[in-house]
């Protein structure tokens, strides 16, 4: 200890304090960067969506608006989008959860395991209209159904799917092998520390997870557009006929030329962005319900 | 309820490597036998293979025999789970689990496999609390999380949770390795007063703790690095101290390697 120089635990050197300027200085520049489109886009949204934010929005559909008649709704959007992400996640969320829990819990890496989880790498990079596609070549096409929310849900599910297994997946593979081995050491079987003690214990996360892949799929147009079709009444049976969708409801009014139309659609894209807002929210209050206490 | 355990001719390995090599010994019941060696002589491995823990780790098999009693532990028409139930747990680094209630920390043994009523189940929670010498200290907190007690708090109530299901067997691997002398005491002063009812088999890297808990002892070593472990000798721990039968104990317990 002696022989350390007092000098040179005082003060930091004049470079180091320039150094540290710099990097402070090019990481709120780079924060500011990121958050000016997001502020811009609320910004434009909120202002542009609040014309028409009001009552006869939530409570109309377009049935009998003429085309350059104001007024009007986007009630039969709302219910297609609700009906239609809520299929998808009814389908994916089981599919995707349970495929992550057997590549952790299961198949480890077992040759099965391994090319799951290359399909789902190829699933995460499919774009989107693909998934369209498929699905009017598939259940419109070769197997003769009609239009229906049903079909884009499908289409959707395909989306949600992906993202769901690899989130499920990085949460499960985080579950310290420690409560497996205290399960087992119980003689609690595998399938029950699976239930009660691994997806518990990364259930925070998965919830994340699936509600970060139903905003993803809620904004998707490209699919919908293949397999709902496009309609101005409200169907409220997502499986016959075509139904509506927020999305489609935007594309559709915004490329009308006229500002009646133009302002619905920027309240349809406010309401978007309200629901998976509103959606988010309530994962947040379940997370912190369901939090596992560390210390 | 305590039974006996005699292993004769054991080999464990992991894929291609053999961790211990022709393991053969008897463990009394209502005793407390340990096992000490230096580190990678197979203790904890071998521990592991009294409750089929050990083929849990993938490529991880066990050949020989593990009499538990008159049953073949390694016989093919025994079901490890049951096995599990039979011989109890408890690990080096507490882990209780996170999203549990202390009571249900407790509980879920009994829970998970099937014990239904909140009234049974709390009388066993608090026999299995007052057992692990934890009720005085929790009693007026069970629904609060198991994860905010203290380290030796959490290991006394690992130990709750293992004997509630009421083994036959309690087996400790390294139980007091992260734990301050104060929770070591507790949870040694338990090990003492859980004898009566269970055999127990301690792993533990401190010799006089070895000394302090254990009516025999087990020393292992290795002939050397990448070599299985191998028992050196088991006698009562008295002897194993003061007149060990080996050279090699007496050089490991004298402090002269390892």
């Amino acid at each position: 200890m002696s022989t350390l120089n007092q000098a040179s635990l005082r003060g930091v050197s004049a470079g180091r304090k320039v150094k540290d300027r710099i990097v402070q200085v090019l990481v709120y520049v780079a924060f500011l960067l990121a958050v000016i489109p997001l502020l811009s886009v609320l910004w434009t949204v909120v202002s542009k969506g609040a014309k028409r934010f009001d009552p006869d929005f939530f409570t109309h559909s377009l049935n009998g608006i003429g085309a350059n008649d104001a007024g009007g709704g986007a009630y039969h959007a709302i219910i297609g989008t609700v009906e239609q992400v809520a299929l998808a996640s009814v389908i994916a969320i089981p599919i995707g959860v349970l495929t992550a829990v057997y590549l952790v819990e299961y198949g480890r890496d077992s040759r099965l395991a391994k090319l799951v989880s290359f399909f789902v790498d190829v699933m995460t990079g499919l774009p989107s209209i693909v998934a369209g596609l498929f699905i009017l070549a598939f259940w419109l096409l070769l197997l003769g159904f009609s239009y229906s929310g049903f079909a884009g849900a499908m289409a959707l599910s395909i989306l949600m799917m992906p993202t769901v297994v690899r989130a499920a997946e990085e949460m499960l593979k985080l579950v310290p092998n420690d409560l497996r081995e205290a399960s087992y050491a119980l003689g609690v079987p595998r399938w029950r520390t699976i239930c009660f003690v691994i997806l518990p214990t990364a259930f925070t996360g998965i919830i994340t997870g699936i509600m970060l892949a139903i905003a993803r799929v809620m904004g998707e147009t490209a699919p919908l557009l293949l397999t709902v079709f496009v309609t101005s009444a409200i169907n409220n049976n997502p499986f016959q006929g075509p139904q509506m969708a927020l999305p489609l409801f935007i594309f559709d009014q915004a490329q009308r030329p006229n500002d009646v139309a133009i302002n619905r659609a920027w309240a349809a894209a406010l309401t978007l962005i309200v629901i998976i807002m509103l959606l988010n929210l309530v994962a947040r209050v379940i997370a912190r319900l369901r939090k596992p206490v560390s210390r | 309820m305590a039974k006996r355990i005699e292993i004769s001719g054991l080999n464990a390995y992991y894929g291609k490597t053999r961790a211990i090599e022709d393991i053969s010994m008897t463990i009394e019941p209502r005793s407390v036998t340990a096992f000490i060696g230096p580190s990678g002589c197979g203790k904890s491995t071998l521990l592991r293979t009294l409750n089929r823990m050990h083929e849990v780790i993938p490529g991880a098999r066990v050949e020989g025999k593990v009499m538990l009693d008159d049953l073949n532990l390694y016989g093919s028409d025994v079901d490890p789970v049951a096995v599990r139930r039979a011989v109890g747990m408890v690990f080096q680094r507490p882990n209780p689990f996170p999203t549990m209630s202390i009571f249900d920390n407790v509980a879920a043994g009994l829970k998970l496999n099937g014990v239904r009523g909140r009234n049974r189940l709390g009388e066993i929670v608090e026999k299995s609390l007052r057992g692990a010498n934890l009720w005085n200290e929790v009693k007026d907190r069970l629904n609060r999380p198991g994860a905010g007690l203290s380290g030796g708090q959490q290991q006394r109530l690992c130990i709750a949770r293992a004997i509630a299901v009421e083994p036959q067997v309690l087996l400790m691997d390294e139980p007091c390795s992260a734990l301050d002398p104060i929770s070591t005491l507790a949870v040694e002063d338990l090990i003492a007063s859980l004898k009566d009812q269970y055999t127990i088999v301690i792993v533990t890297h401190n010799m006089q703790q070895a000394a302090r808990v254990s009516d025999r002892t087990g020393f292992f070593n290795l002939a050397g690095q990448g070599q299985p472990g191998r028992l050196v000798e088991i006698d009562d721990t008295n002897k194993i101290f003061t007149n060990p039968g080996e050279k090699a104990t007496e050089d490991y317990i004298t402090g002269r390697f390892g």
